[in-house]
């Protein structure tokens, strides 16, 4: 059963409509990316999601049934504009937001120290956060997130501001929580940072998904059977199967040159070019999300596909 | 209910360990305790010995010699200018020239000094010779001082309640005294605590920890539990400051001793004051015992508690719509003018502790808080004590709910410049 499944979501702004009837559903102990532009409406449905917002229509469940106030206990939120008690102690301030998320002092002192040497932190303790380094803040920030072992934890913009160490620390707890049993959800407008991350996914554009499912099928659907060859020279005229989208050539860099091939597979092409240039390496052209995105938004709008995952 | 007793407790410790805590907590008694003391002090000491050359070409001084514990007069009979020598070199504070006078208008009586003396030296050797000299003219005139003396009256009024059944004593100088006291700490208070709510709300929105705490509970339980917090610090610091006060006070007493009771005494008789003034005082010293405190206190605690969660909210509020302190000038006027106006009527409320002026002002919820502490000591009527708590009550479940409807929104607004009309929209939108 999916740990989050909202039906038909709509919330409006006087102004605008910021989510339009949008019908998600998350598998448990996945990493889910909610993707999309600034301002599409993912801050507004995971606001809701955390019941910091309420919705104006549409349903939501989490693990089976009607989100309600105990499920806060179970879930861990770290917003994208995000901070922390300067001026309070960070075991202190740490043990204080556990609690506030139903979890006892005891336990959540034991779970602290847990955390404290995993990432060798135990001098901090009694440090205010204010005197602590940016890098060291965005530490503390994630595990005042998960201290609570929640089984949904939301990321907004997870990765901004993040060193490239911490980033990989964080990833790292990521992949590590997931395979514990929690479900992750990654809600970011840079769809390159996450997509390699994630199992399943949703575009949201402009209040509306426009796609969501498994991440691999998506690509798979979009796959337009394109291959970039790299070769010490150009390649000599192809047949009509073959058609040349792209060729770069860059002084002490192979020829790179990019295929679409009409009919046939890839063996053809390599056969085709096999005796008159070097080939270096043959790879298909997946799209990115990012390519897959502004493609479905150029499409006109009434045609949303949904593909399964 | 138990999350929001977990912020009460993260805002009440956060706050009462900080060490600017402690040093108001201790500083303030000492400062009151100081003020009431070191009059008191400065008269026990003995204070400088001052010897008075007197050349006294009138002989009126004659009888008057001795009559002072810390300023001797020594007569002279030398000549003025030699005297003037004379006084210097024998390290003297002074010279006291009274020429030939005509009774009816004295004149050229001279006082000559190394350094300026202060008025209690020129203010003792006038009233000396004011007093001789009217005597001489008394004297002259057929009266006799004896006469003069017995004629002497000293009326003081005994004043009394009665409200057509019950008698009370009543006096008007201690209380007084009290209702300024009483207002002035409610006034300071609710001011002092209102800001620190305030200052906490924009700090959770400038350190962006608001988001995270909200995801966890709801605004309101936010709000409830800051307010709470703080006025546990309030209450806190000034059960502290009374307990230190009366400590630092007594403690001073102790120590002192007997000296406390003469300098009393000394003041009492050295200074140029009439009878009147002494028994006065020993009536107020007297009458505090007729205050009923029991009920001024209590009263004076419910609208302690009562102004502050209605003042405090309204700061919540302010400090959800703003980014930064400095732009919370342009709300805080409209608040602090209620708050202001009731202390500056205090002049008005204490000579007519129960006109219309006092009595509406003890009505409404905004300035009642202060003025009512104004009038407990003047006895208010039950009817009207009950009256205005219930308005206090409705008032500050009022605010409360006014505010928590602005602060639930204004805390994830950021960058918007926020006016009034900004704020009735907060107030009706649906979150």
């Amino acid at each position: 059963m999916e740990i989050l499944k909202t039906i038909e979501l709509t919330k409006s702004y006087s102004s605008h409509k910021a989510l339009d009837k949008v019908s998600i559903e998350i598998p448990q102990q996945s990493i889910y990316g909610l993707l999309g532009p600034n301002g599409a409406g993912k801050t507004t449905f995971i606001r809701i999601i955390t019941q910091i917002f309420e919705a104006d229509g549409g349903e939501i469940f989490f693990n089976g049934e009607k989100l309600s106030s105990k499920h806060i206990l179970d879930m861990g939120y770290m917003p994208e504009e995000r901070g922390l008690y300067k001026k309070m102690k960070v075991g202190e301030q740490l043990i204080y937001l556990a609690q506030l998320r139903g979890m006892k002092y005891a336990e959540a002192l034991k779970r602290l120290k847990y955390w404290f040497k995993k990432f060798d932190i135990g001098a901090w303790w009694n440090k205010n956060v204010e005197d602590l380094s940016k890098g060291m803040q965005q530490k503390v920030q994630f595990i005042a997130t998960v201290l609570h072992q929640p089984s949904l934890i939301i990321l907004d913009e997870p990765f901004s501001g993040f060193d490239p160490i911490n980033a990989n620390l964080v990833k790292d707890e990521i992949l590590r929580l997931r395979d514990e049993g929690s479900t992750i959800i990654f809600s970011t407008h840079r769809m390159e940072s996450v997509e390699e991350l994630c199992d399943s996914i949703a575009l949201i554009n402009k209040s509306r998904k426009i796609l969501d499912g498994k991440t691999k099928a998506i690509r798979s659907a979009y796959r337009s059977n394109t291959f970039i060859v790299e070769t010490d020279r150009f390649l000599p005229v192809l047949p009509e199967a073959f058609e040349i989208l792209e060729i770069e050539s860059k002084v002490d860099h192979p020829v790179r040159t990019v295929v679409k091939i009409k009919e046939g597979s890839s063996n053809h092409l390599v056969s085709s070019i096999l005796n008159d240039v070097q080939i270096f390496s043959l790879n298909e052209k997946v799209p990115t999300i990012n390519e897959i995105f502004i493609s479905k938004v150029t499409e006109p709008i009434e045609e949303r596909v949904a593909v399964a995952g | 209910m138990n999350k929001i007793f977990l912020i009460v407790k993260r805002e009440y410790l956060t706050r009462v360990k900080k060490k600017s805590f402690l040093i108001t907590t201790f500083v303030f008694p000492l400062l009151m305790a100081s003020v009431w003391i070191i009059p008191f002090w400065l008269a026990t000491q003995p204070s400088e010995e001052r010897i008075i050359e007197v050349v006294d070409e009138d002989g009126i001084f004659e009888s008057h010699y001795n009559e002072r514990s810390n300023i001797k007069f020594v007569h002279s009979d030398l000549p003025l200018e030699v005297a003037k020598i004379h006084f210097i070199e024998e390290g003297y504070s002074g010279l006291l020239y009274i020429p030939e006078l005509d009774l009816d208008d004295p004149k050229g009586i001279t006082f000559w000094s190394k350094q300026a003396e202060g008025y209690e030296v020129q203010g003792t050797i006038e009233s000396i010779l004011e007093n001789e000299i009217e005597r001489i003219k008394l004297k002259m005139a057929g009266i006799d001082s004896g006469i003069l003396d017995k004629s002497k009256t000293d009326i003081s009024l005994e004043t009394k309640n009665f409200d057509g059944n019950n008698e009370k004593e009543s006096n008007t100088a201690t209380a007084t005294w009290l209702s300024i006291i009483l207002a002035f700490i409610i006034y300071f208070i609710i001011f002092l605590y209102g800001a620190q709510v305030m200052r906490g709300v924009v700090e959770e929105k400038t350190s962006r920890i608001v988001e995270v705490i909200i995801s966890s509970v709801k605004p309101f339980q936010l709000m409830l539990g800051k307010i709470l917090g703080i006025a546990g610090v309030a209450f806190t610091q000034l059960l502290l400051w009374i307990i230190l006060t009366f400590g630092f006070g007594a403690l001073f007493i102790n120590l002192s001793g007997e000296g406390q009771k003469q300098a009393v005494t000394h003041q009492i008789q050295d200074q140029p004051t009439s009878m009147e003034e002494n028994s006065m005082m020993l009536k107020a010293i007297q009458s505090i015992e007729t205050i009923d405190f029991p009920l001024i206190l209590g009263m004076f605690a419910i609208y302690f508690i009562g102004g502050y969660l209605l003042y405090s909210s309204l700061f919540a509020a302010i400090g959800s719509a703003v980014d930064s302190e400095t732009d919370s000038q342009q709300f805080m006027l409209p608040i602090t003018i209620p708050l202001a106006i009731s202390f500056a009527v205090i002049s008005a409320i204490i000579r007519e502790p129960h006109g219309a002026l006092a009595f509406w002002m003890s009505m409404i919820p905004l300035t009642s808080p202060v003025v009512m502490t104004m009038r407990l000591p003047f006895d208010v009527p039950a009817w009207q004590l009950l009256l205005s708590t219930c308005f206090l009550i409705a008032g500050f479940l009022f605010t409360t709910w006014f505010a928590g409807r602005i602060y639930r929104v204004g805390i994830l607004m950021y960058g918007k410049k926020v006016n009034y009309k900004e704020l009735m929209r907060w107030f009706f939108l649906k979150l």
